[in-house]
């Protein structure tokens, strides 16, 4: 398997400066940035075999795959457009994950963010666009947050299996959305493709200064950072890693899980209905069945390949918004159809599962020899 | 009645036919996981091996001409899945429902990607039996075209149902679900017995997508499945990880999931996609009432991650 990370090349680059006390101290940050990336290049790899398998050649999909989503100013600004979000819904999946809850439902927090963050900015055309954009902002979070809290609840009061309530409070959400779009919030002028009105282009939040790309990816970096001292630096995040890593040490030394549940699932619904006003306050202006293409599961996918760590989070959506801005130019120039970046990410998500069996079983990272 | 207009007597008979048509894949998906599930592991990638089962089934029918080879081939790539599934979860400190999200994704894509050239060509389907030759209301003998998938589904239960009961290999894997450790002192491995599991659970389930294809709705597209590998699964919680209970269960999923295009034959158009959504809404809504905080569910296998 090309998971094995304990390749020479690698080894002999580390080894070195590696005297006992500095691998004692950074051994795990090491084999937490060595085995994902490892992951990533085994899958790399078994997608250039799966392609090679086509007749295509692998050299030219890995160059392709570079050139569309880091190569030019252009493509980079296309990776970090995709970015803003897929940050976003990885945070529904990190937040829960610190208390040992595996949330997937950060697709219908999107959505029902998006419809959200619509209506409020519908229900006032006569306010300033800065009003606007904060309700929008407002409505968002708060609606993807108490979707996602539902999952919570349900899970805290019902013993509900959070799993499987928030995926299908998706496809409820996308019925939702659907039956809205077509019924009472439908633009009667949106003929093929029903959507609500546009919100107008005054009150879209445009772009950062000199660049194509929105400010979406600005509120999803902010969120990040506030998710990591959250969780890593006040007494709150500290409480809920505890209740995370044993409920039951938790409500011995009195602290409120149900509480901390509910607050957790909200911030992280919060996030996923923040992605969705941005994707429609940046990128589509109105609601429609568009906004449900999938960046609610690709962050989840992101939340995993960066071990829930909201920090790592960020990076993580800038290669997978890359890998996804790249599949243009894969379907132009190599004739891949538009799936092949779904079975490139099904191929990162199992070998980065798979990687999980690694940890702390390399010999030359335990910091004794 | 009897000139062939039976008014709002539609909407229960296409529930009824609907309830047949669209509950055979629920039906394949919910036994191939109640098996998997007694084994001690869940397949939360079920779905996207219904969408791949569906794809190889349509692809094999259209190059060979013959659905029931199509449907072989469901089965097959089903329980490759399966094994894929079990072999990632025999490694140390894997966890099964990541997993399975990750084989969602994994085998959505694959079969999308696979499955573009077969958007446009139609494949050999399978037959259907008629059960309502003695009716002369088109209606009655649309709801009654039964398809042999669909009775092989229904005699499955009663069969995983004695055999569980009964059986050396149904006591095994309810052994391998109930304590792992109980297992391992008898000589058998666990991880054996969860692999053979979960890739006749995924055998099932790949079944199940190939009656999508070829039978109902049957074609191939990208839209063919919208979570009812997910509702599945979720069905096997309710239904107490009994393959008997799994078949009703799977029979009111299907009624209710007609329900919204039963309406619309009728004229009532608002609220289409609500009604479509009503397997979701009566999954969550029966998880709701039967769960519990203060328990684990009657019947659930204690090696179970997902009741723990």
């Amino acid at each position: 398997m090309t998971t094995d990370v304990a390749d020479p090349a690698e080894a002999a680059g580390i080894a070195p400066a590696a005297d006992s006390g500095f691998l004692q101290r950074y051994g795990v940050t090491i084999e937490y940035i060595l085995i994902p990336g490892a992951a990533l290049l085994g899958a790399l790899g078994v997608f250039g075999i799966f392609v090679a398998l086509f007749g295509k050649s692998p050299l030219d999909l890995y160059f392709y795959m570079y050139q569309g989503a880091f190569g030019t100013w252009f493509s980079w600004q296309n990776t970090l457009t995709r970015a803003a979000p897929l940050i976003l819904t990885a945070l529904c999946t990190a937040l829960p994950a610190q208390l040992g809850m595996v949330i997937i439902g950060g697709e219908g927090a999107l959505l029902i963010g998006a419809l959200a963050a619509t209506s409020a900015a519908l229900a006032m055309p006569w306010a300033p666009p800065l009003v606007v954009q904060i309700a929008m902002v407002c409505a968002g979070m708060i609606g993807g947050g108490l979707w996602i809290m539902l999952a919570g609840g349900l899970r805290q009061y019902r013993g509900v299996n959070e799993t499987i309530s928030s995926l299908l409070l998706v496809y409820i959400a996308l019925a939702i959305l659907n039956h809205l779009v077509e019924g009472m919030m439908r633009d009667p002028a949106s003929l093929n493709k029903p959507s609500t009105r546009e919100i107008g282009a005054a009150n879209m939040i445009g772009s950062i200064p000199g660049t194509d790309v929105h400010w979406g990816l600005v509120f999803g970096v902010m969120a990040a950072v506030a998710s990591y001292i959250l969780i890593y630096h006040t007494v709150f995040g500290f409480a809920a890693r505890v209740a995370g890593g044993n409920i039951r040490a938790a409500k011995i030394v009195g602290l409120g899980v149900s509480k901390l549940i509910l607050t957790i699932c909200f911030l992280a619904g919060a996030c996923a209905g923040l992605a969705g006003m941005v994707e429609v306050a940046a990128v589509q202006g109105r609601t429609n069945a568009n906004l449900a293409a999938g960046y609610g599961f690709t962050g989840i996918l992101v939340a995993f390949l960066a071990r829930q760590n909201p920090l790592a989070v960020i990076p993580v959506a800038i290669l997978l918004g890359g890998i996804s801005a790249s599949g243009g130019l894969l379907q132009r120039r190599l004739g891949l159809p538009d799936a092949s970046v779904l079975v490139l990410q099904g191929i990162i998500f199992v070998f980065v599962l798979a990687s999980d069996a690694l940890y702390g079983r390399i010999g030359f990272l335990k910091g004794k020899s | 009645m009897a000139d062939g207009t039976i008014g709002l007597w539609t909407v229960p008979l296409a529930v009824f036919g609907g309830a047949i048509r669209v509950s055979t894949p629920f039906l394949f998906v919910s036994l191939g996981e109640c098996i998997t599930e007694r084994s001690g592991r869940i397949n939360l990638g079920l779905e996207g091996t219904l969408v791949m089962g569906a794809m190889s089934a349509y692809g094999i029918s259209y190059l060979t001409g013959s659905p029931w080879l199509g449907v072989l081939a469901a089965g097959v790539t089903g329980s490759l899945l399966g094994a894929l599934h079990a072999g990632i979860c025999s490694l140390p400190r894997v966890n099964d429902i990541a997993v399975g999200i990750a084989l969602m994704l994994f085998g959505t894509g694959l079969a999308f990607y696979l499955g573009k050239p077969l958007i446009e060509p139609t494949a050999a389907r399978l037959p259907a039996i008629d059960f309502g030759w003695w009716s002369d209301i088109a209606q009655v003998r649309a709801a009654l075209r039964i398809n042999v998938l669909f009775l092989i589904g229904i005699a499955l239960a009663p069969v995983l149902y004695w055999a569980f009961r009964t059986t050396r290999w149904g006591l095994l894997i309810r052994t391998a679900g109930e304590s792992s450790d109980a297992a391992r002192a008898m000589g058998y491995s666990v991880l054996a017995i969860r692999l053979r599991a979960t890739m006749v659970g995924g055998f099932l389930a790949g079944i199940g997508g190939s009656f999508l294809s070829l039978f109902y709705p049957g074609s191939w597209n990208e839209g063919l499945s919208s979570g009812q590998g997910v509702t599945a699964v979720a069905l096997v919680i309710f239904a107490r990880w009994d393959p008997m209970l799994c078949m009703w269960a799977s029979l009111a999923f299907g009624g209710a999931a007609a329900l919204g295009p039963a309406l619309q034959s009728v004229g009532v158009t608002s609220g289409y996609h609500l009604f479509n959504a009503a397997p979701y809404i009566l999954t969550l809504a029966i998880m709701i009432i039967t769960c519990s905080p203060k328990r684990t569910l009657t019947g659930a296998p204690a090696e179970l991650s997902i009741t723990r």
